[in-house]
């Protein structure tokens, strides 16, 4: 019993992250309805100006936090302004492909700057333990979740209540109608891949902060798309659902059956549950049917 | 004799009721015509009769066949055949392959013979090609376009290439949504020229959704009118014309002065 | 518009080598290929084999993704099916290679068919994230079904050969190569210019209109699936018996990327798109190693950017060509050949 806990707790932290991640991914699809697959890469780019930030260069934890923002959103703000402008109206697959391709120069490119080796800055955390009952959490994973939740919060909020989060809806709504209202249409995708590559670097730190950064970190990002399926893709509530559901489900079933086949099922699980949830419910839990016109 | 018949339509969307009741029948090679405001749910009809929407009650029967729950494609097959308001041609395609393409219900090529191609595919594929073009591209003067990819083609030319599409079917009721819709007084009347020829020449039904009202009144044998999802009136077009129910609903009321 | 193009009969019109200069053309390239392993060395030879396995995967990926436009992320996990089964083949039961070949692609499509059935009613990305989820699922197995798979250290077999003629040579398989690539070709080719081929092309741009013309989407969807992957597993049996050997590392998501980018690259939905993709993508990670061992002599550390600057080239290319010419590499052959065919005019 203890040990079931023990997972369900680790799960329940560790999507807490992969919610704030899925969030990256989110923000952009829901004002764009880009498929940014480069999600993961933006996480591991954070990680990595954290890096040099603590490490190379000896700043202090807050102004080097602050200059991943920074970075982050300056990274998102010129890949939408470089690329996907271009982009805009082409098919789906173009889209994919396009945001595939930048996922492949960030990661070549991280490499060729900070060479392929692993690297580890600071705990951004103290280190004690937490401990709830008979259960003791790693304190990285337990502030990291407190991060990601309060970060997650912060957005959702912006989105409900923000002048600019209310557009951001309006324009991932009805793109003519936005226009027609004054809002700057353009300005608002690029605030949301700005808003999203934030989102996605701070993930970055809290997964970097756990495990240490190399430059293929990304891969976590593949993970999302459990997450976002299932929790629909324009959805922040459901993403955290999703990632709830997702960690959980990989440490349950890590623990349980890595024993039996020798590792390897904690990321082939999401995968499967993935797979029969969408045979049961095309579009996802939460996902939209769309009623196409003819 | 009634080639179609549709009893007791309705359809809704959750909470939107867009069809209520509709009832009508269609003779065997009348031109029926079906008119009424915008969102009246002219085009829900002929998603119903396609298999694209799925009504919640009613029946729909077709050539003595009920073909009620049946797949799209197989209600192609046998002999329903539409063109739609907003062109939907393959563009990745030249036309002479989407005129083909409208005739794949009656080939019998499978995956095998496809990729062996010489033999019985490349004779049904020539076959094929006679046909067409003795049947339906000499008929429509669409020669000079054939090896075109659709979209490069004018407006006009566009719809020409899907009623070709739709011949390939070799229907035996034509379902057409708006198929002069944003022609000028000649494209129309070409149009017009080809329609009744097509119906002359086949024997064909057809039913025809359209706002020209000169063209309706013109060429129709039968008229119903819809608004609000709901049949309003019915019949030949004198009767439909003056039917008051007809008028309130394109002209408005009179309103009593406050 | 070509001038002098006059046809007297409607199989002239439809032929794929319609006029006598294409036709010329075409014998010239046949007369090239049969005489280019024997100048080439052993490097260049090699190249032309990878090259050739690369084009048969991405003329399988191209009849699904390219012309029914169902995004596969998971083409690289066919390969490696075809791959396994044939090597599975070959050392428990024996089984020559020209049996293998056949045997490979249908296993291939077995599993091509039984990851399409439940993504019928899945439409776009959803059935792209299902592909991912084969993919991801697949690799699992060519990893953890060690009795079966060998695991980590994936199988080995001995040279393949052909009544009696060893193959394995990169001489004698090149014509092994040559053949399998020309027939793929022209399956894919025969597959377009029938009513299957306008199915699948029709599902991509419009499959509701498609439904209404009488198209059964679930069939045709299987048939392009089914294709596809036969396709994968023909090229897997090709990897094995070329290397003689295979891991799981072999199949991963990157390489089903890398196909991706192949068609995309050459130009999506056409055959000779998928072959000029798979040529471009395969010799540009090598054109890449010699720049770079020229530049070794001035840098001596440049070797060691090499797998990362590999990388970066090979996302640029991807976004430069969906940016700049999204029709890819046939597009652009096609602006050639028509400035050539009207110089000196302009138009």
């Amino acid at each position: 019993m203890e040990f079931f806990l023990l997972l369900l707790t680790s799960g329940i932290a560790v999507g807490g992250v992969y919610a704030l991640i899925a969030l990256g991914f989110v923000l952009i699809y829901k004002a764009t309805s880009i498929i940014n697959f480069a999600t993961g890469e933006f996480m591991m780019i954070g990680a990595y100006i954290f890096y040099s930030c603590t490490v190379l260069a000896g700043w202090p934890a807050i102004p080097s936090f602050l200059i991943v923002m920074a970075g982050a959103g300056l990274l998102g703000l010129l890949v939408e302004k470089t690329i996907l402008r271009h982009m805009l109206g082409q098919p789906t697959i173009s889209i994919i492909m396009v945001t595939i391709g930048l996922s492949s120069i960030l990661m070549g490119l991280a490499e060729m700057i900070w060479s392929s080796q692993f690297k580890s800055f600071p705990a951004l955390f103290p280190r004690a333990p937490i401990i709830i009952g008979d259960l003791i959490i790693r304190s990285n994973l337990f502030w990291g979740f407190v991060v990601a939740m309060v970060t997650v919060a912060i957005f959702a909020l912006i989105f409900k209540y923000a002048k600019v989060g209310v557009a951001m809806r309006a324009t991932a709504g009805d793109q003519l109608a936005a226009f027609s209202m004054g809002i700057n249409v353009r300005s608002m995708f690029t605030l949301a891949w700005i808003f999203g590559s934030i989102a996605a670097s701070i993930g970055g730190l809290i997964v970097g902060n756990i495990g240490g950064v190399q430059p293929n970190l990304g891969g976590i990002g593949l993970k999302i798309f459990p997450v976002v399926i299932l929790g629909g893709l324009d959805s922040i509530g459901g993403a955290v659902l999703g990632g709830f559901i997702v960690g959980i489900v990989e440490n349950l079933a890590g623990g349980y059956l890595d024993p039996l086949v020798g590792g390897g099922v904690k990321n082939v699980a999401p995968f499967v549950v993935l797979v029969i949830i969408l045979m049961v419910r095309p579009y996802g839990l939460f996902g939209r049917k769309e009623i196409e016109r003819l | 004799m009634a080639i179609l018949e549709v009893n007791n339509l309705y359809l809704s969307f959750g909470g939107l009721q867009v069809l209520h009741d509709v009832s009508f029948s269609v003779n065997s090679g009348e031109i029926y015509a079906i008119i009424g405001p915008n969102g009246a749910g002219k085009t829900s009809i002929l998603n119903c009769l396609g298999g694209f929407y799925h009504q919640q009650k009613g029946e729909i029967f077709f050539d003595g066949n009920n073909i009620s729950h049946i797949s799209p494609d197989r209600r192609a097959a046998l002999g329903l055949a539409r063109t739609f308001q907003n062109i939907a041609l393959f563009r990745g395609m030249t036309v002479l392959d989407n005129i083909k393409l409208g005739a794949h219900a009656h080939l019998k090529t499978g995956l095998l013979g496809a990729a062996l191609y010489w033999g019985p595919a490349h004779r049904e594929e020539m076959a094929l090609r006679e046909e067409l073009e003795n049947e339906i591209i000499d008929f429509l003067e669409i020669e000079h376009i054939r090896k075109q990819p659709v979209g490069t083609l004018a407006y006009g030319l566009q719809k020409r290439v899907e009623l070709a599409r739709a011949l390939a079917m070799q229907p035996k009721i034509l379902l057409m949504d708006e198929p002069v819709a944003g022609m000028n007084a000649e494209e129309t009347e070409d149009m017009v020229r080809f329609i009744l020829d097509i119906q002359e020449e086949r024997d064909l039904t057809i039913v025809i959704i359209e706002h020209d009202m000169r063209m309706i009144m013109d060429i129709s044998d039968r008229i119903m009118v819809l608004n609000f999802g709901q049949k309003i009136a019915e019949g030949n077009p004198q009767e439909v014309q003056k039917h008051p129910e007809v008028l309130k609903a394109y002209l408005g009321e009179k309103r009593e002065p406050r | 518009m070509r001038i002098g193009d006059f046809k007297e009969s409607y199989a002239a019109d439809e032929a794929v080598f319609s006029t006598t200069t294409s036709r010329f053309w075409l014998m010239v390239l046949f007369v090239l290929l049969a005489m280019f392993p024997f100048w080439a060395g052993e490097y260049l030879l090699y190249m032309a084999n990878i090259t050739g396995i690369a084009i048969v995967a991405a003329l399988g990926l191209n009849i699904l993704t390219g012309a029914t436009g169902q995004i596969s992320l998971g083409h690289a996990a066919f390969v490696g099916i075809g791959a396994y089964t044939s090597a599975i083949l070959a050392n428990r039961f024996g089984l020559p290679f020209l049996l293998c070949l056949p045997l490979a692609g249908l296993a291939s499509a077995f599993f091509g068919v039984l990851v399409g059935a439940p993504s019928m009613r899945m439409k776009g990305l959803y059935l792209c994230i299902t592909t991912l989820a084969a993919q991801v699922i697949f690799e699992f197995f060519f990893v953890h079904w060690e009795s079966l798979t060998g695991g980590i250290r994936g199988l080995n077999i001995t040279s393949p050969q052909i009544f009696g003629l060893d193959i394995g040579t990169e001489f004698g398989f090149y014509w092994v190569t040559l053949a399998v690539v020309v027939i793929a070709a022209t399956v894919s080719r025969n597959i377009f210019r029938t009513r299957v081929g306008r199915a699948f092309i029709a599902i991509r741009d419009r499959d509701i209109s498609a439904e209404l013309m009488g198209i059964n989407l679930f069939r045709y969807k299987l048939y392009a699936f089914a294709t596809s992957s036969f396709l994968a597993g023909i090229a897997g049996c090709l990897w094995v018996n070329h290397l003689k050997s295979i891991t799981p590392e072999h199949f991963p998501l990157h390489e089903s990327i890398r196909f991706l980018a192949m068609i995309i690259v050459g130009g999506l939905g056409n055959i000779l798109g998928a072959i000029y993709g798979a040529i471009f993508m395969t010799l540009i990670p090598e054109v890449l190693q010699t720049i770079l061992k020229f530049f070794e002599g001035i840098f001596p550390q440049a070797m060691s950017f090499l797998f990362p600057l590999q990388t970066v080239v090979f996302g640029l290319l991807i976004v430069v060509f969906l940016v700049f010419e999204p029709h890819g590499l046939a597009e652009m052959w096609v602006r050639v050949k028509s400035y050539f065919r009207l110089w000196p005019f302009k138009h």
